[in-house]
């Protein structure tokens, strides 16, 4: 029987060094090259300045702007940095709300955020997305209901026609990839962009 | 349910079984050491690797030396692992200045990440350097991958010799996974997936300032070339916290589709790398078969569980399902599919939160993994894991009739039974023994964040994945503690080396017996009935093991749920 620490050694050194620095550094170099925009993580620009990735929601809060799902997403409290207090969609720190079916916390944050947006567009039945946070906590993205629901919010604080806000809408719908896979999807950066562009026309 | 749902659903089915036969076939060509088209390429680097390790790479190993150059690499590349963790505030690449990760979570990791289970105690994006996530954990993923395909190769040997002193040789089996299988698919998966918008850079954090003048500050890195890794190679470990959740590491719905059938895709191919290397591919479909039809029940019933959502919810007139924890591009279906996939395989990536699905929903990945992630399976892991439980059923088939079972030619004894049923056994011991301590210790109880049966899934749900080595959560249990931190490293390391010593044992004495020819009276492997017989083994051993645990959380919950009963936590 022979000794396995050299083969060991020596292998795991070689192994690492390809798969663990030449792979990620060749990888980083050519994915650089090739797609330099997706590499630095899409993003996006207006007057010169970036202003979000196109995949990672923002948090809006305004009634001028499409808002996206809520976010469980936490952040160090200022004055106590054991402790985290809410900070909705923290691209730093990733996190869901990982609260259970049964969870009295959940049902209560549901009850709340449903009142305020029955209260919003009363008799129009609230999507679920809109009152669920997503796993992630920077969904860039909420259904398309969900979009067509804050119509009505966004084109009176906007002082614009209802139909045209719609249209906008209509047009950023993503559907499903060939048909079939994903689910049909707007993503509220690039709708929240396409609107004040066209505020200012 | 929706029919486009069933549509993604047998979509994903049809390409990875059409992968299943030609990967399978390039990976036994790789196994059995003839040229490949990467040959003329690959070849020099191998042999210099050789070389310089003072490797004959035709001499092949006894079972035992086979596992003890399995053990010495891996103490090496933990301890390796444990170091750099403790060091990373030092070393280069590490634009965000993360400081050294503290010794019991670093334990939880090395351990983790050794193992092929990827568990997240860490948080990602706010804990570990960039150096760290490539020289680390990255070239971890490889190496665990590697060596359970390795490992599943030495027990197909194992097998298909007769009268064999030997299974094979470690160093080999591992470098050439490494090389030719492992290095080449992720090449061009990462670039894919920076096609898709995975990031791939080693750029600090990105500061920007939103729409509504707010400053955001986004993580980003050499995602891509990892998150492809830790799909291929069933690892599952996230670059950020929230792992294939994330907008960064799964961006679209095409990176999900091809990121879960990444997950299946040599776990399904090994099946066929199994028949072809016993003479026989009807045997590796048989149990690819057997496999499936337990993938199909599962998949159903979290498909059928999200969908419905969660009564407490739809009692407030919501409807569309349960999306708590789940992103829009994904839905019901793609997140349903994900988490019975990661989980039948010992991935344990998430692209939903399993913490926030509903109380059946939760409850088929907890079973996935306590019938031992047999369902396609870890890479090689699956298919040692699956043969574990095969050799019990031609034994029990074999009593049912009276006669001495074989199994492909071989006789089953007594050893190859025993080294069995300790393989299965280690797992409900690790899973259950250790989830009882923690339901009674102080330090146990503070963990989960849910109130009532819900807060004992997410412990039962912790332990169950660590000893499956599969990494996915309920994520709500605060298991960066020292208690969670080094109970969950024991359960991974005795779930994983408790599994492949025995696994191995009865590879060497399967290989040491010699080939009886197959008679009138021999049962036949590779029909309906072996399949369904294999099928009630798993479930009736593997399952019903675990009933009791399962009804005290997701079943009571369920019942709780169906009542409109709630738990307020801390009350």
């Amino acid at each position: 029987m022979s000794n396995p620490l050299r083969p060991a050694l020596v292998l795991l050194i070689a192994l690492t060094a390809i798969t663990g620095l030449g792979y990620p550094l060749a990888m980083t170099g050519l994915a650089g090259a090739i797609f330099p925009a997706e590499a630095a993580g899409s993003l996006v620009e207006r007057d010169g300045r970036s202003v979000g990735s196109g995949l990672i929601g923002q948090s809006f809060t305004s009634d001028r702007y499409f808002q996206g799902r809520p976010s469980a997403t936490t952040a160090a409290d200022p004055s106590d940095a054991t402790r985290t207090i809410p900070s909705p969609y923290n691209a730093a720190s990733s996190s869901g709300s990982n609260l259970g079916p049964t969870s009295a916390a959940l049902a209560e944050r549901v009850t709340g955020d449903l009142a305020a947006r029955r209260s919003e567009n009363p008799g129009r039945p609230v999507p679920v997305d809109l009152v669920t946070t997503s796993g992630s906590g920077l969904d860039p993205d909420v259904s398309p209901d969900a979009a067509l629901f804050q119509v009505p919010r966004v084109a009176k604080a906007r002082n614009l026609a209802e139909d045209r806000v719609r249209g906008l809408v209509a047009s950023r719908v993503q559907g499903r990839l060939l048909g079939v896979l994903g689910e049909p999807r707007v993503n509220v950066l690039a709708l929240n962009l396409a609107l004040d562009e066209l505020e200012r026309k | 349910m929706t029919i486009n749902g069933w549509i993604q659903i047998a979509l994903f089915c049809a390409v990875v079984l059409a992968l299943a036969r030609p990967l399978g076939g390039y990976m036994t060509r790789v196994f059995t050491g003839e040229r490949t088209f990467l040959s003329p390429v690959l070849a020099p680097v191998e042999r210099g690797l050789y070389r310089a390790a003072g490797i004959d790479a035709d001499q092949e190993q006894h079972w035992l030396t086979y596992a003890l150059a399995m053990l010495a690499f891996h103490a090496l590349g933990f301890l390796s692992l444990y170091a750099l963790l403790r060091v990373q505030a030092a070393l280069p690449f590490n634009p965000d200045g993360q400081s050294a990760v503290a010794p019991d979570l670093a334990f939880n990791t090395a351990a983790s990440f050794v193992t092929n289970t990827n568990w997240q105690s860490y948080g990602g994006e706010t804990t570990l350097s960039y150096l760290a996530q490539m020289l680390g954990l990255t070239h971890q993923n490889f190496l665990s991958a590697a060596t359970g395909i390795a490992l599943a190769v030495a027990l197909v040997r194992g097998f298909s010799r007769a009268s064999a002193t030997t299974v094979g040789s470690f160093w080999v089996d591992l470098t050439r996974t490494v090389l030719y299988v492992l290095l080449p698919l992720c090449i061009l998966y990462t670039l894919f997936l920076v096609s898709q918008g995975v990031p791939q850079t080693l750029g600090g954090a990105v500061e920007v300032t939103t729409l509504e003048g707010a400053r955001q500050t986004i993580a980003v890195g050499p995602v891509a070339s990892q998150v492809a890794i830790k799909m291929l190679g069933t690892n599952g470990g996230g670059f950020f916290n929230v792992n294939a959740a994330h907008p960064f590491e799964n961006p679209t719905a095409l990176s999900n589709f091809i990121q879960i059938v990444s997950i299946f895709a040599i776990g399904a191919a090994m099946t066929n790398v199994f028949g072809r290397m016993v003479g026989d591919e009807r045997q590796g479909w048989a149990i690819l078969a057997a496999m499936g039809v337990l993938f199909l029940a599962g998949v159903s019933v979290v498909y059928w569980a999200e969908s419905a959502g969660s009564p407490v919810l739809n009692s407030f007139g919501l409807t569309g399902g349960n999306m708590e924890g789940k992103e829009v591009r994904f839905g019901i279906v793609a997140s349903a599919l994900f988490a019975a996939v990661t989980t039948a395989a010992s991935c344990g990536a998430v692209n939903a939160m399993h913490d926030s699905f509903t109380a059946l929903g939760g409850m088929i990945p907890m079973i996935n993994m306590q019938l031992g992630e047999i369902i396609v399976g870890g890479v090689g892991a699956g298919l040692y894991g699956i043969l574990v439980f095969v050799v019990v059923t031609i034994f029990v088939a074999g009593l049912m009739v009276g006669r001495t079972p074989e199994y492909l030619g071989k006789k089953i004894e007594g050893r190859e039974v025993k080294m069995a049923m300790l393989a299965i056994l280690c797992l409900p011991l690790m899973m259950l023994g250790f989830t009882a301590l923690a339901t009674v210790v102080a330090a146990g109880l503070a963990g989960p964040a849910n109130a009532g049966p819900h807060g004992f899934s997410e412990i039962l749900y912790a332990f169950t994945s660590a000893a499956a080595n599969n990494g996915s959560a309920f994520g709500g249990l605060s298991a960066n503690t020292t208690f969670y931190n080094a109970t969950l490293g024991l359960g991974m390391l005795f779930g994983r080396f408790f599994v492949i010593v025995p696994a191995l044992a009865m590879a060497g004495s399967l290989a040491a017996k010699t080939t009886v020819p197959a008679s009138a009276g021999t049962f036949p492997t590779h029909g309906g009935l072996f399949v369904g017989l294999l099928v009630g083994v798993i479930l009736i051993v593997g399952g019903l093991t675990f009933f009791p645990a399962l009804a005290l959380g997701p079943i009571v919950e369920h019942l709780a749920g169906g009542l409109g009963q709630t738990f307020a936590a801390g009350g």
